[in-house]
C-alpha cells in the first residue's frame, strides 16, 4: 500500500490535534507515515501519540535551524521524491498553507487546499463559506492537501511507528530566519474555529463596554466569542474574533447572533452552524433567514435573561 | 529600491458569490468586482517604502481578466508608477501552482527587477492562502509571510509576522517577498490629483505570448487540479420566530433544551 505522508503538527513538542485528523484521513489513501520536523527530542515526546492513531511509519527530521518554513518544505520534497507518497497531508494554519504551497510549486504537484473531506477520488471543498459544496481531483502524482481542522473525526488505530531518521536537505532557495517567537497566549475560552458554540455580537451591541455582555453568556454556555465585521470595524471587539468572509469560518454545534443584522458577509462564515439563534430588534434581519430560532426582540433584555436561564439549569 | 506589489480583482465580500456551473471556476461576471482590501494595504504598504528610500519605483503585478485594469487603476491612483497586466483567456481556471508560476514569470521580467515585492496575505476569494509563498518560492527568495510591520534597512527586511498562531519576527536579506496581513497600516484614499495622474502611468498589456508564458502551462484543461462538480448548498431554511414578550431569553433557554443543546 502507497504512503501517506502527513505532516505533524506540533508547538514546541506539543502536539495539536489537527494532526490525528490527518492521521485518520490518510488512513482511507493509504498507509500513514508521520513526518516530524522540530528540535532535538520532538519526535521522542509525539511517537505514542503518533503510533495510537495509526502511523505506520515515523520520519525524523531534526534541525536546529533557524530557517523560516523552510526545513519542512525540503524535508517534505525528498520524501516525494524518495518515498513516491499517494498523497501529502498537512492541516490548514498559516504555516501548514504556505509549506503546502511551497512543496507544490517545488514537487509539481497539485494542491487542494482548504478541504473538508478526502477519499481516493478527490477531496471536498465547502467554499465561499459552506454556500456551495465542490469536489475536485489531482491531475498530478502525489498532490498536496490541506485539511480544515475539525473536519474529520479521529479514530484511533495502532501502528508500528517505525522511525527512520532523515536528513533536512540544503535548500535551493535563500530563506527568512526566525529571531523571535511569541506564541499566542490564548484566554480561558475556546478558540474560535474549534468551539462547539460560539455566542457573537454585533453592531446592535452599541459599544465596546457592552460586549460585556456578549462575553458573559459565552462564558455561562462554555463559548467562543465572536464579532460581526460591522461590531470589529466600530472597534466594539478585535479584528481575531471576526466571523465572515474577510474573517473567521466557524461551524460549530450552536451559534447565537446578537444584534446581528445577517449581511451575507457575516453569514458566509457562520452558516454552516447546525443550530442558529438570532436576537435582533428588527424583525426584517437577514439572519432571520437562516437562525432555527428567533427572536425579535432588546438583545439588552433578552441575553441577561438567557444567560440566567443558562446558569440556573447548571447549578 | 525597486518595490513590486502583486494585485489582485475580487468579487465583493459584500455581494453574493457565485460557482460557475459549467466548470466549477469563480463566476467572474456575477459579482461587483473590487480591488481585494488586503492588496490596497500591500499598495500602502509599497507607497510608504518608497517614501522612506528616495529614488524608488512602485510597479503593479496583476494577472486577470480585462476588467482587472480597474483595480490596476486604483493602485496607480493611489500612487504606484507603473503597471504590468497579463491578461490572457487561456489564463482562465488556472489553479494555485500554474497561477504562482505565471506570476513568478511574470515579476522576473519586470525590467526594472526587484528588491522587493509586496503582496496581500491571502486573497479574500480563493483562500489558498499560499500564493505569495509559492510566488518567492518559484522565485527563490525569502518569503516573509502575514506581516504586521515591515522595514527595510540596509539591504535587509525585517517583519513582524502575526498569524493565529503568534506572533514571530523575520529577517532576510533583499531581495525577498512580504506579504501583509490586515494590521499593516490603513490604506490611502486616491486624491483627485492621483486620479488624474493616474491616467497617465504606463500599463503594459501583456499576453501569455509576450510574457513569454507557455500556454500549455496554464489554463482551465492543463490545471493540476480539477472542480470535477459543484453545487449550492441548499439554504438553512428559516425556523421559528417569536416577538419578544419579556420572555425570549427564556424560550430560547426552552428551545436549547428540547434541541438538548444545554
Amino acid at each position: 500500500m502507497a504512503e501517506v505522508l502527513v505532516l505533524v503538527d506540533h508547538v514546541e513538542g506539543e502536539i495539536k490535534k489537527s494532526t490525528y485528523e490527518l492521521l485518520t484521513a490518510a488512513r482511507g489513501l493509504g498507509e500513514p507515515s508521520a513526518v516530524v520536523v522540530g528540535a532535538a527530542g520532538t519526535a521522542g515526546k509525539l511517537a505514542d501519540g503518533l503510533k495510537a492513531h495509526g502511523a505506520a511509519k515515523i520520519y525524523v527530521a531534526e534541525t536546529d535551524s533557524t530557517d523560516f518554513l523552510t526545513p519542512q518544505v525540503a524535508v517534505l520534497a525528498s520524501l516525494v521524491e524518495s518515498a513516491n507518497p499517494a498523497a501529502v497531508l498537512i492541516s490548514v494554519s498559516a504555516d501548514g498553507k504556505e509549506i503546502a504551497g511551497r512543496l507544490a510549486v517545488r514537487t509539481d504537484s497539485a494542491l487542494l487546499g482548504d478541504a473538508v473531506g478526502v477519499s481516493p477520488d478527490g477531496v471536498t471543498h465547502s467554499v465561499f463559506g459552506g454556500a456551495y459544496i465542490a469536489e475536485a481531483k489531482a491531475n498530478t502524482d502525489h498532490p498536496v492537501i490541506t485539511l480544515r481542522p475539525g473536519s474529520i473525526e479521529i479514530e484511533q488505530a495502532d501502528g508500528a511507528g517505525a522511525e527512520q531518521s532523515v536528513e533536512v536537505p540544503a535548500s535551493s532557495g535563500r530563506s527568512a530566519t526566525v529571531t523571535a517567537r511569541e506564541p499566542l497566549v490564548g484566554g480561558d475560552r475556546p478558540e474560535l474555529t474549534e468551539a462547539s458554540v460560539v455566542v457573537s455580537g454585533g453592531r446592535g451591541v452599541g459599544s465596546a463596554e457592552n460586549f460585556e455582555l456578549v462575553e458573559k453568556l459565552a462564558d455561562s454556555l462554555g463559548a467562543a466569542v465572536g464579532a460581526s465585521r460591522a461590531a470589529v470595524d466600530s472597534g466594539y471587539y478585535p479584528h481575531q474574533f471576526q466571523v465572515g468572509q474577510t474573517g473567521k469560518t466557524v461551524s460549530p454545534q450552536l451559534y447565537i447572533a446578537l444584534g446581528i443584522s445577517g449581511a451575507i458577509q457575516h453569514r458566509a462564515g457562520m452558516q454552516t452552524s447546525k443550530t442558529i439563534i438570532a436576537v435582533n430588534k428588527d424583525a426584517e434581519a437577514p439572519i432571520f433567514e437562516i437562525a432555527d430560532y428567533g427572536v425579535v426582540g432588546d438583545l439588552f433584555k433578552v441575553a441577561p435573561q438567557l444567560q440566567e436561564e443558562i446558569v440556573k439549569r447548571k447549578s | 529600491m525597486n518595490i513590486v506589489v502583486l494585485i489582485k480583482q475580487v468579487p465583493d465580500t459584500y455581494s453574493e458569490r457565485k460557482l460557475d456551473g459549467s466548470d466549477g471556476t469563480l463566476d467572474r461576471e456575477a459579482t461587483d468586482a473590487v480591488l481585494d482590501e488586503i492588496n490596497e494595504r500591500a499598495v500602502e504598504a509599497a507607497l510608504q517604502l518608497k517614501e522612506a528610500n528616495d529614488g524608488s519605483e512602485v510597479t503593479v503585478v496583476a494577472m486577470g481578466p480585462d476588467r482587472a485594469t480597474d483595480a490596476i487603476r486604483k493602485a496607480l491612483s493611489m500612487g504606484a508608477d507603473k503597471a504590468v497586466h497579463l491578461s490572457d483567456e487561456a489564463l482562465h481556471g488556472s489553479c494555485a501552482v500554474q497561477t504562482s508560476k505565471a506570476l513568478a514569470t511574470l515579476i522576473s521580467s519586470v525590467d526594472s527587477g526587484y528588491d522587493i515585492v509586496l503582496a496581500g496575505n491571502e486573497a479574500s476569494d480563493g483562500r489558498s492562502g499560499a500564493v505569495p509563498a509559492m510566488v518567492a518560492d518559484l522565485l527563490g527568495v525569502p518569503a516573509l509571510t502575514h506581516a504586521r510591520e515591515v522595514t527595510v534597512e540596509g539591504g535587509s527586511v525585517n517583519v513582524t509576522r502575526e498569524t493565529d498562531d503568534g506572533v514571530t519576527k523575520l529577517t532576510a536579506e533583499l531581495p525577498a517577498l512580504v506579504s501583509v496581513n490586515e494590521k499593516i497600516n490603513e490604506p490611502r484614499y486616491p486624491s483627485f490629483k492621483g486620479i488624474m495622474a493616474a491616467k497617465k502611468k504606463p500599463v503594459s498589456t501583456l499576453s501569455l505570448a509576450d510574457a513569454g508564458i507557455d500556454a500549455s502551462q496554464v489554463g482551465l484543461a492543463n490545471a493540476l487540479s480539477t472542480v470535477t462538480s459543484s453545487q449550492p448548498k441548499p439554504p438553512k431554511s428559516a425556523g421559528e420566530k417569536v416577538e419578544d414578550e419579556g420572555d425570549g431569553g427564556s424560550k430560547i433557554a426552552a428551545y436549547l433544551v428540547s434541541q438538548k443543546l444545554v
